[in-house]
């Protein structure tokens, strides 16, 4: 019992007791509250930041799309042209999200349940492809397959197409998305150590089945993050694909070529059209990517 | 060495390290590294002198210039903006705070060309924005500056997000402390705040930077590719390419490679030292 | 929105469920062809079904013609060639990909259809072009493709010289207008279409040298009530070639397929064709037909000017050329 000071007790029938005032409760004060008006400018400017930069651009891509009227709109998109780009593109980002997912598994494996001198430079050498850009991701593969190129007059005896051609594309957009997938699941698996798979392993699991029945359920909210955004970079890829593909209408153009060549074509409209496809996708994944984030208890 | 010491092979619990460290490296050569190498193997082809001729050319070194010279600029931008929007979104409650913080990952998913006919028509003559901005003689598509906007466009994300788990991870009794000891909201800011998150910040306007100098796709709608005055490095090498110059396309190549290569050094390195401080990796 | 996803997913499916053409065939053209070569070829299945019960597919490629030259070079699977000019198609023969006397397997030197090079300014021709000195004025800026890719640039720049060449008579003043002229270009894209681009839609230059047919294209996309035609007091005679690409066709066992092709564009039926879109026909009764649709101008050629396309290439647009020495970027 704390001794109040002498003049707040008052007289009662039994003796003194102590009555504390009415005290308002205090306000618990943040300190890290920065004042109002500086919150509200910096408020405002974040708004008006990103509004100009991020949103206004995106929502001209659909207003532009349908600028024209939902005619012109729907056959941009029944038009063979885009129809063929469509299926390409989903080839090509199927291909590059299931190589790059295996790949990114085994890599991941290799790297985070083990230790070995070089690790940091194998790392940095799969972040690579991040930094190169896309321009001269094209080239290199030009300077490998194309007819001029190292293995150029040999291919072409097998008669195997890779540049102007689909493997060409593929492999540009491999390339460029290498490292995306392997990126999310090296630090979840580190983090979740080799407690799990060594328990599996003692109890007689084979080095297979740890990794299916124990490690793959472990990481993959992370695996799914790393195909979202993998997948939503393969299918946007523009300058490499650009550099190898042949620009041939219908069958080498991928969306983003074929929406250059609708805009180089004085289409405009359909141009847009086809790009607010990727726009949704753009938001779909978004979406998809913050659920995901909640999952993994990231951001 | 005797052999039995030699012999003290690391005996790993986990299986299967060989075939898939083996199957690692292998898929990297082959994707990555020999792919990578080829350019410098065709770069080989011309001498010492033919390189430096090729890449102090008045056209190349422009296009460098301006790739680079914008690049850092756009970094900047992003930099204090960036900070500025990761502040609000880690600090403060305010409606749409949710719906700004997944907007701000936009130019990460969108396709870069989808982001280059957007911007351009926006800041065109005709466009939303271009319509005010021309009046008043502010020229931004198919100038220096429409690439300069392009640019900020799709670095925006990388210092907000580098930045925000270590802002939200930053403990708040440093700040109270400074507080109580009657620091102002301002050098509280500089002298607690900051600090903790510059190793974040700089990985940040790196990352941006690396991005921005290759950027091509949501670029080349907007810039005026006029050489020597809106022509970005990447669509040189394009163009020499398209005249089947190809010396001269990896010359260029090369020195871009280089430079994004010793950003990822630099990168790695700032990420090493961000996990040293806050013990936590970017 | 249901609706137009699952017609979207339909249209995917039926795109899948390939309807395999019976006869591929891949046409490398040049820039500005697009337009005309979406009619030809609809015109030409039409006509390839009634003929031969068979169904045939003809895919396309456009882009600088210099440049798509270098693709089929390098490796692009043309059936047919149908490019800006003939040193083009030479460069592809002299690979061994086209046999060396294609250019007498059809008639009128394999160029079923001609042009010309005109001017394309804003309405009203705010700054008075009249003729090719007008372009080397200071203060006009001018926009033209880049010769070491563009198959029309290169047409552009050798009717500049031929006119200086005729008026003044001496090489260095036509040196002197063609080099001016190029100070006045801001930006050099790498192909006929891509310059247009750059006029009509970025609004860039005051004077596009072009295709005649992509000149009168221009107005009819965008409205005669933004831009005019000028035509000069003399221009070249422009004669795209075709070709077939011997090597591919062989390999592909599409030879008569893409000969039919190639001798569609002089039928009467693809002569028309080609009038309609503004290229100047061969065909005299078709020529005649169309005659108001194109403007007078007095011709010359290359051979006459300057002995021939080797020859100029080699003079002219070859590394170290002419070019290389004026445009000094």
């Amino acid at each position: 019992m704390t001794l109040l000071p002498y003049s707040e007790y008052v007289p009662h029938d039994e003796g003194w007791i102590a009555m504390a005032p009415a005290r308002p409760k205090a306000r618990k004060l943040d300190v890290r509250a920065d004042p109002p008006a500086v919150k509200w400018a910096i408020i405002a400017l974040t708004f008006a930041f990103l509004g100009l930069f991020i949103v206004l651009p995106l929502i001209n891509v659909f207003a532009q799309a349908f600028s024209k009227g939902l005619e012109v709109y729907v056959a941009a998109l029944h038009d063979d042209d885009a129809l063929a780009a469509i299926k390409l593109t989903l080839l090509v980002a199927v291909v590059a999200v299931v190589a790059n997912g295996v790949f990114g598994l085994i890599a991941a494996w290799a790297i985070a349940k083990f230790d070995f001198r070089g690790k940091n430079v194998l790392i940095t050498l799969i972040d690579l492809p991040f930094s190169v850009s896309p321009v001269v991701a094209g080239l290199v593969f030009v300077l490998l397959f194309g007819l001029q190129g190292l293995f150029g007059s040999w291919l072409a005896a097998q008669d195997i197409k890779i540049i102007f051609a689909v493997p060409g594309i593929v492999l540009a957009t491999i390339f460029v998305t290498f490292p995306f997938i392997v990126r999310e699941l090296i630090p979840l698996m580190q983090e979740q150590g080799t407690e799990e798979e060594e328990a599996a392993l003692s109890l007689g699991a084979s080095g297979l089945t740890t990794f299916f029945r124990v490690t793959l359920p472990n990481v993959k909210w992370a695996l799914l993050y790393g195909v979202l955004i993998c997948n939503a970079r393969a299918m946007g890829e523009f300058g490499a694909v650009s550099v190898v593909s042949g620009h041939v209408r219908g069958v080498t153009n991928t969306m983003p070529l074929h929406i250059e060549a609708l805009y180089e074509g004085y289409q405009a409209a359909p141009a847009f059209a086809v790009a607010s496809l990727l726009a949704l996708l753009a938001l779909v994944t978004l979406v998809a990517k913050t659920a995901l984030e909640k999952r993994t208890g990231k951001g | 060495m005797s052999k039995a010491i030699a012999i003290r092979r690391t005996r790993r619990v986990i299986p299967g390290f060989g075939v898939t460290l083996g199957v690692t490296v292998l898929w990297l050569s082959l994707i990555v590294l020999i792919p990578l190498a080829a350019i410098f193997l065709k770069t080989a082809e011309l001498s010492i002198g033919q390189f430096f001729a090729i890449v102090t050319s008045r056209r190349v070194l422009h296009a460098l210039q301006l790739s680079f010279g914008l690049s850092f600029a756009a970094a900047a931008v992003n930099l204090v903006f960036g900070m500025l929007v990761v502040w609000a979104l880690v600090r403060y409650r305010f409606p749409g705070r949710r719906i700004l913080d997944a907007m701000v990952d936009i130019p990460f998913a969108l396709p870069t060309a989808v982001a280059g006919i957007a911007l351009t028509n926006l800041y065109a003559g005709s466009g939303w924005i271009g319509r005010h901005l021309e009046p008043l003689g502010i020229k931004v598509a198919f100038t220096p500056l429409g690439i300069f906007v392009a640019l900020v466009f799709i670095g925006l994300p990388f210092v907000v997000r580098t930045v925000q788990p270590v802002l939200e991870d930053l403990e708040k009794e440093l700040e109270e402390a400074a507080a109580s000891l009657g620091a102002s909201r301002w050098t509280i800011f500089c002298r607690v705040v900051l600090p903790s998150i510059f190793p974040a910040l700089l990985t940040g306007f790196a990352l941006a930077l690396a991005r921005a100098v290759g950027e091509y796709g949501s670029v080349i709608f907007i810039a005026g590719n006029l050489p020597n005055v809106s022509e970005i490095a990447p669509l040189l090498i394009v163009i020499r390419l398209q005249e089947f110059r190809y010396a001269d396309a990896t010359a260029i190549a090369v020195v871009m490679l280089v430079a994004a290569f010793l950003l990822l050094f630099v990168i790695n390195a700032l990420q090493r030292w961000s996990e040293a401080r806050t013990g936590r990796r970017l | 929105m249901r609706q137009m996803l699952l017609s979207l997913a339909a249209g995917l499916v039926t795109a899948t469920a390939v309807h395999a053409a019976d006869v591929s065939l891949l046409n490398v053209s040049y820039d500005p062809t697009r337009e005309l070569y979406v009619a030809i070829n609809k015109a030409f299945a039409a006509k390839f079904k009634a003929d031969t019960g068979k169904t045939i597919e003809i895919k396309q490629s456009h882009g600088g013609s210099g440049k798509q030259a270098r693709s089929v070079i390098d490796g692009l699977q043309a059936d047919v060639v149908t490019l800006a000019l003939a040193y083009d198609v030479d460069a592809i023969a002299e690979r061994g990909l086209i046999a060396p006397d294609w250019q007498k397997r059809l008639t009128e030197n394999a160029a079923p259809y001609t042009s010309t090079i005109v001017f394309l300014v804003r309405k009203g021709n705010p700054k008075g072009i009249k003729d090719w000195d007008d372009l080397a004025k200071a203060g006009t800026k001018v926009i033209t493709p880049n010769p070491k890719t563009s198959g029309g640039a290169r047409w552009n720049y050798l009717a500049a010289w031929g006119y200086a060449l005729k008026k003044y008579g001496s090489e260095d003043k036509a040196r002197n207008l063609v080099r001016d002229i190029f100070k006045n270009v801001p930006v050099l894209d790498t192909g006929a279409r891509g310059s247009t681009v750059t006029f009509v839609e970025r609004n860039i230059g005051d004077v596009l040298v072009a295709w005649e047919n992509e000149a009168y294209l221009a107005l009819d996309e965008f409205g005669q009530d933004k831009f005019e035609i000028v035509t000069p007091s003399i221009s070249i005679l422009a004669e795209p070639t075709v070709a077939i690409v011997d090597k591919v066709v062989d390999k592909k066992g599409t030879r008569a397929a893409a000969e039919a092709y190639l001798q569609f564009l002089y039928s009467p039926e693809g002569q028309d064709i080609a009038a309609r879109n503004h290229y100047r026909p061969r065909n005299p009764e078709v020529a005649k037909k169309y005659e108001g649709e194109f403007a007078k101008v007095s011709l010359f050629t290359i051979d006459e000017v300057f002995g021939g396309w080797k020859k100029a290439q080699a003079a002219h647009f070859n590394d170290d050329g002419m070019f290389d020495q004026i445009y000094t970027q």
